[in-house]
């Protein structure tokens, strides 16, 4: 009878049991995202009739509509191109900086350091009414320039700098030094040593960075108002009827089309982009 | 003859080595140049401009500002009723989505820090949402949760339970903007929390098991106080980003029903883009940076007094 209960089978039922418990806590973090595809193939009529989550008819016709609806390639390659063009960015602009408070000296540093950590105490909501007015006055409203150049300089790209500084002082000084014996400059000791060294750190720079980017709402929602110069998050809720209401078909299969090969990704990637959060977490 | 060469090859390296800090100095500031150039634009002076702006008044039509003084600031402190239901609005949302989101990511990080056959694919299922845009995201919740029609519901007539309105009901709306809110985030606390977990040594809980400590004395006695430096961080930025909510709102209630959901974020983001009442959008904005402050503060005085 005591055996029955011993310590080992103890550990086994308290294993089961939290696995058991895990999944049920993991249905509404799992389910919301395979209903959404399911009901991307459902027809109008059946997506609210039948609670099934295999559509009574695969409706591909949703996934040609979602194109025809609205410039739905357009958004999307527009998200795609301001993201990709925020992380690059962001990497040069973080990886000098970064690099700059790290290792050289000079006067003005600490007091560099102090100024961009006192910005990322300050929400960007504060700063973004003039904001808009400062793109307003360069005639940069409804393009794309606002969407790239906040990222880059606001919190975000603060939270990348650091993150490079961190790494860059980590780095063993020997082989920079080295480098300036062999008669590099700074800018190729950046470029040729510290680099190439800090690839990580740059992988989860770019992680963050690219996402960031991708989600991004408000900016887009405030600095951007024609049709094909919408980014996807703005673009998803943007099919409805002539009455506003939306037709939901519609979006839920924009919007699987938006998460998938971000989804993806994550899948074939997950280790290094959730370790990538953890490190912008704790620093950020 | 005599030979120079060496003369004035010394005096060039002194020459160089004299300007070898300055040297550094210039470069470094190239460096930084970027950033600082930045900070300066799309920071340091939009600060500035923000203050000024909520001391005036706009007129849209002549696109002229007059400086009011703090009228601003009284006008949402003491006339405008519509301030202080915003700001219970945000507080509301903040209790019901900081406690929750802190224990549900404790409590995940506990069973998800350890090592086990499936550990990595849960920790993976808990943060999928984190990757997933938070427009995506609320659209699928909103979906699901449509009135009669709505998944949600039609899950609970199943077992007879005939759900709410869920969006369009004030209370309601609260709760499940706050439930769609943790799920799609408390991935990102989960991760600290393991982080911390797993940092914490084994011969702390070895030893209080040899003493015969139980499981919640292990956790009370020795890895809630460990993880506190962690628990503090993971409450700060939690509670900031409750006040920051924007998108899930935009994008599921849109502020109501009734005005039910209308968070601070969206009051200023109305005020400033929809209405374009900048002066006062402005003085909203820093009321908000305020709050932020002092919840700030107040957390970091707790911990230090705590410890």
């Amino acid at each position: 009878m005591i055996g029955r209960f011993g310590p080992k089978r103890l550990r086994i039922v308290s294993r089961v049991c939290w696995t058991i418990g895990l999944s049920v806590a993991a249905i509404p973090f799992v389910f919301p995202l395979l209903w959404m595809v399911s009901s991307g193939f459902k027809s109008a009529a059946e997506i609210f009739g039948s609670p099934s989550i295999v559509p009574r008819e695969w409706r591909w016709l949703n996934f040609v509509e979602v194109f025809t609806y609205q410039p739905f390639a357009q958004q999307y390659f527009n998200s795609l191109y301001i993201s990709v063009s925020v992380t690059a960015i962001t990497l040069v602009v973080a990886s000098l900086a970064g690099y700059a408070l790290a290792r050289l000296r000079f006067a003005g540093s600490s007091l560099v350091g102090l100024f961009l950590v006192s910005a990322l105490m300050v929400p960007e909501e504060v700063t973004i009414i003039p904001n808009f007015f400062l793109m307003k006055r360069f005639g940069l409203i409804d393009s794309h320039l606002p969407l790239i150049l906040l990222p880059v300089f606001g919190p975000h790209g603060i939270v990348a700098t650091f993150l490079m500084r961190q790494y860059f002082l980590a780095l063993p000084k020997e082989v920079e030094e080295a480098g300036r014996m062999d008669g590099l400059s700074t800018f190729g000791i950046w470029w040729r040593i510290a680099i190439p060294l800090s690839r990580p750190a740059l992988a989860a720079v770019a992680i963050i960075t690219f996402l960031h980017s991708w989600n991004q709402f408000l900016e887009p929602l405030i600095f951007v108002s024609s049709l094909d110069k919408f980014t996807l998050p703005l673009a998803l809720s943007n099919f409805t009827d002539p009455y506003g209401a939306p037709l939901w078909h519609l979006q839920l299969a924009a919007t699987s089309l938006s998460v998938i090969p971000i989804l993806v990704v994550y899948l074939i990637a997950q280790r290094q982009i959730i370790e990538s959060f953890a490190l912008s977490g704790v620093k950020g | 003859m005599g030979n120079p060469a060496p003369s004035t090859a010394a005096r060039a390296r002194r020459a160089s080595w004299l300007t070898l800090k300055a040297r550094e100095a210039m470069e470094a500031w190239l460096f930084v140049s970027p950033t600082v150039a930045g900070f300066l634009i799309f920071f340091a002076g939009p600060l500035v401009a923000v203050v000024w702006y909520s001391l005036t008044e706009w007129n849209l039509l002549t696109q002229q500002m007059k400086y009011v003084g703090l009228a601003n600031f009284r006008d949402a402190l003491f006339e405008n009723p519509d301030f202080w239901h915003v700001v219970r609005n945000s507080a509301v949302f903040a209790v019901g989505l900081v406690p929750f989101n802190m224990m549900l990511a404790l409590t995940l990080a506990l069973g998800l820090s350890g090592r086990f056959p499936g550990v990595i694919f849960f920790r993976t299922v808990f943060f999928a949402p984190v990757v997933t845009s938070a427009a995506a995201w609320a659209i699928v919740w909103k979906f699901l949760l449509q009135g009669e029609s709505g998944f949600v519901n039609q899950l609970l007539a199943t077992v007879g339970i005939a759900g709410p309105n869920w969006l369009r009901e004030p209370d309601w709306a609260m709760a499940a903007v706050i439930f769609t809110r943790v799920i799609k985030m408390v991935g990102l606390n989960m991760i600290l929390y393991i982080a911390a977990l797993q940092a914490i040594p084994r011969d702390y809980e070895e030893a209080a098991r040899l003493e015969g400590a139980t499981n919640w004395q292990v956790f009370r006695w020795i890895t809630w106080p460990l993880l506190g430096p962690t628990t503090l961080v993971i409450m700060v930025i939690t509670t900031i980003g409750s006040f920051k909510v924007f998108d899930h709102i935009y994008l599921m209630t849109g502020g109501g029903p009734e005005n039910g959901t209308l968070v601070l974020a969206f009051y200023i983001y109305e005020q400033g883009f929809k209405f374009f009442n900048v002066g006062y959008a402005s003085a909203l904005a820093l009321i908000m940076f305020a709050i932020v402050m002092v919840l700030t503060v107040v957390q970091l005085a707790i911990r230090r007094r705590d410890t």
